[in-house]
């Protein structure tokens, strides 16, 4: 049983971990095509459509790798977990069967006319068709988050002999920890898809790229991200206020508090040891904890030790929380470190774009480490308060699941690799294509000369 | 008002649309994959761009499908995908070999494509005879014996053989010269092995449930139910001598083959549903003993209501769009 509770378990962390690297950047790059695709038919310049041109592409494959590996979840939840579906299959369903009627026939369906389109329909229903892309792409995320949430924190609804039966829709979507959770995601999607712009276009420009394109795919990332990190932070801040109201044991597991303390410090460092109950080592900044949770030098936040046998584990919440802190607080200095550069500048110099570079995929990182922190966060539970995750669990031989675990590593590790190994070689050869074909737009041709004289960096 | 006994009914009309929904579309997709040629480079090209705008779309009923049951018959989901346990996850890993192969294809460096190909061919047909020896396993009221496993494996081989014949028929509307006579020859091969498949699995089906059996026999429906398989055997003949006929001085017609197979995968599919109806898993629960809680049926039937007719009309925007002979795709 433990067997397969535990095969089960890490191979739906690995297959959502996997599939959320993808719609994170799909559902803010979509609305960056949006506004890339706006901008061209407002300015008619072709630089534009470049940048417009290198990122659907990247979309595609992104979209792609996102849809086959969502549709793997949709089984799974009948064949490892068939409880959650027997117990909260009232709630549940309903919300899935939402997303996908408003939401996936509409992206994928969009997607054809916004990939291949483009010569088949006029200009204005393509762009009309990226925006329902990124609509779509949205909505998905509004719908699956919705049931999330509601997993953290249910309300509108009632049990009947062990099955949760709805009583009132509206409590069902807006749950206490949607808006913030919603947010959360959102904004984190919108830093994951900037600093991937930014870092794969700095990469660009580092290999000699001196067209336009990735200097103004560049600008625009850079302003995005230095805009919505403080916001990020704010969002981050609230939904943590929301979840100290409703899930205190998933806090005190983010804190590393054992005990029931007023004024309790924020811990910047520290091994937390569950078998006695204590932490190892503490470097910590004295009240901190209860003045960013309760507004109060001494107010009172509750340990762990309140809910013994009823809250996460400890370390995995503990570490991914400072983590999904640490990069953010990158996130902030490099973003605003560039942005300043760019203000001042007009261009960046070789170090900031190589820290670009490397901070391609601190999104993922920030988003997979902030949903561990949230879905640890809610064990021993699967819907708090209602269902144990060991409740829901499948009875088939543990066998099968480590055979399917391995299949799915195996694959997925191969995919990976492909996938980011594709995005830098098509960003390489993106460096050797010309800027501006000779059959377009011939009243920018006077600009080429222009363009390609300045230096590297942002113009 | 809608009864709670007739929400049971139409949500499982609503599964079975999307089933063979995705049959028809998915299948000349994954039709279309399965004969990629490993020799000609330019037609691989073609064919798949002549399916490229419309996979995603076509797989989303997949997850419309498994979906609903999900939705609206849970506990059916949880039994058939605990027993499918590994077809189903070898049939994932087939559809996301060839979702992943579209893309990566046509961006990774010239060597690799080839490799992404093979990808994309396999993947067609892991997922294809998945898809087909799972119903075989489903038609079997989900037993794992030695005689279901060999009926499963034959329905495998008839889905894929079916999954075929029914992307050879969309290459042949959508494409021209060569790779056309090419596609009008699988045509023809895989329209018999298509019917050798429907007849096998018809013929054990009727062997092995004696209730099936005295159903399409002695039912009061008996002499109404006979006109499916009449129906079929004409479909073969007038698409059997149609075919060999097609391309020889002019391209009228061309588009016939095709309406035929989506007439005889809506024909073989109301073959089986009515042999089941009403049960969900085949003599072992009915619709009525696993369908959801009404009110949450009720919810999502108000929603699907008002967008399954936006979808459809969206898709057929999409394919009017796409209309007439595949270009070279361009991203753009």
């Amino acid at each position: 049983m433990t067997d397969v509770l535990m095969l089960s378990r890490a191979q739906f962390g690995l297959n959502i971990s996997f599939h959320i690297l993808f719609p994170t950047i799909t559902i803010a790059l979509g609305w960056f095509l949006f506004y890339f695709k706006l901008r061209s038919n407002i300015s008619k310049h072709p630089v534009w459509m470049r940048v417009y041109r290198f990122w659907v592409r990247i979309f595609a494959l992104t979209f792609a790798l996102g849809i086959v590996s969502g549709i793997t979840m949709s089984f799974q939840f009948g064949s490892n977990w068939p409880g959650f579906m027997e117990t909260v299959g009232n709630i549940a369903g309903p919300l899935l069967g939402y997303e996908v009627l408003t939401a996936f026939f509409l992206e994928a369906t969009f997607l054809g006319i916004m990939l291949f389109g483009i010569h088949r329909v006029p200009n204005w229903l393509h762009t009309l068709a990226t925006l329902v892309v990124a609509i779509g792409t949205t909505l998905s995320a509004f719908w699956i988050l919705a049931l999330n949430s509601w997993m953290h924190t249910p309300q509108g609804f009632e049990m009947i002999d062990g099955v949760a039966h709805a009583t009132d829709w509206s409590e069902i979507i807006f749950n206490p920890s949607f808006p913030y959770r919603l947010a959360h995601v959102l904004l984190a999607s919108g830093l994951t898809a900037s600093f991937l712009i930014a870092g794969i276009s700095a990469y660009r420009i580092k290999h000699a790229d001196h067209k336009r394109a990735p200097s103004v795919a560049l600008k625009t990332s850079l302003y995005v991200a230095a805009v919505l990190i403080p916001l990020q932070i704010l969002a981050g801040d609230m939904h943590g206020l929301n979840t100290f109201e409703h899930q205190p044991q998933k806090i005190a597991a983010m804190e590393g508090l054992w005990d029931t303390t007023e004024g309790a410090p924020f811990i910047l460092f520290s091994i937390p040891n569950e078998e006695q109950r204590h932490n190892d080592f503490e470097l910590a900044i004295p009240n901190a904890a209860s003045l960013i949770l309760t507004h109060h030098w001494d107010g009172e936040i509750k340990g762990l030790n309140e809910f013994e046998g009823k809250h996460p584990p400890v370390a995995a919440v503990f570490f991914s929380f400072r983590i999904m802190l640490g990069v953010g607080f990158l996130m902030l200095a490099s973003a605003w470190l560039a942005s300043s550069y760019l203000l001042r500048k007009k261009h960046l110099p070789p170090k900031i774009l190589t820290l670009c570079t490397w901070m391609t995929f601190s999104g993922w990182v920030a988003t997979l480490a902030g949903w561990y922190v949230t879905e640890v966060g809610r064990q021993p539970y699967l819907v708090s308060g209602i269902l144990t995750t060991e409740q829901a669990v499948t009875q088939i031989p543990a066998g099968n699941v480590a055979l399917s675990l391995t299949l799915y590593a195996l694959l997925y590790t191969g995919l990976l690799i492909a996938y980011i190994k594709t995005l830098f070689l098509m960003a390489r050869r993106a460096v050797e294509i010309e800027e501006y074909q000779a059959n377009e737009h011939p009243r920018y041709a006077v600009n080429i000369g222009f363009n390609q004289n300045t230096s590297g960096g942002a113009a | 008002m809608i009864t709670d006994a007739n929400l049971a009914v139409i949500f499982v009309g609503l599964l079975g649309f999307s089933v063979l929904a995705y049959a028809i579309l998915d299948g000349f997709d994954l039709g279309v994959g399965m004969l990629l040629p490993m020799n000609n480079a330019e037609q691989r090209d073609t064919m798949i761009a002549s399916i490229g705008p419309f996979w995603d779309a076509n797989e989303t009923w997949l997850v419309l499908a498994i979906g609903i049951l999900l939705i609206a018959f849970p506990k059916a989901h949880s039994l058939m995908l605990q027993a499918l346990y590994l077809p189903s996850t070898l049939m994932l890993i087939g559809l996301i070999l060839r979702g992943v192969a579209f893309d990566f294809r046509a961006k990774v460096a010239q060597g690799r494509k080839i490799h992404w190909d093979y990808a994309f061919k396999t993947g067609s047909y892991l997922a294809s005879f998945m898809q087909g020896y799972m119903l075989g396993i489903y038609v079997m009221g989900l037993e794992t014996h030695f005689y279901a496993q060999c009926f499963a494996i034959l329905s495998g081989i008839g889905v894929t053989c079916a999954y075929t014949f029914i992307g050879a028929c969309w290459l042949l509307m959508k494409t021209d010269e060569t790779l056309q006579q090419k596609a009008k020859a699988w045509a023809i091969f895989y329209l018999n092995a298509f019917a050798i498949g429907i007849i096998a699995v018809s013929i054990v089906n009727l062997a092995i449930h004696q209730r099936v059996l005295s159903f399409w026999t002695n039912s009061p429906y008996a002499a109404f139910l006979g006109i499916i398989p009449i129906v079929v055997f004409a479909l073969f003949v007038v698409c059997k001598l149609v075919l060999p006929r097609l391309l020889q001085s002019h391209v009228d017609g061309i588009w016939l083959p095709f309406v035929i197979a989506v007439a005889l995968f809506w024909l073989c599919f109301a073959g089986l549903a009515v042999s089941y109806y009403p049960f969900i898993i085949p003599d072992k629960l009915t619709i009525w003993e696993t369908a959801s809680a009404p009110e949450s049926l009720r919810f999502i039937l108000t929603g699907a209501l008002i967008v399954i007719p936006c979808i459809f009309a969206y898709t057929l925007f999409s394919y009017r769009i796409f209309w007439g002979k595949a270009s070279k795709l361009e991203y753009y």
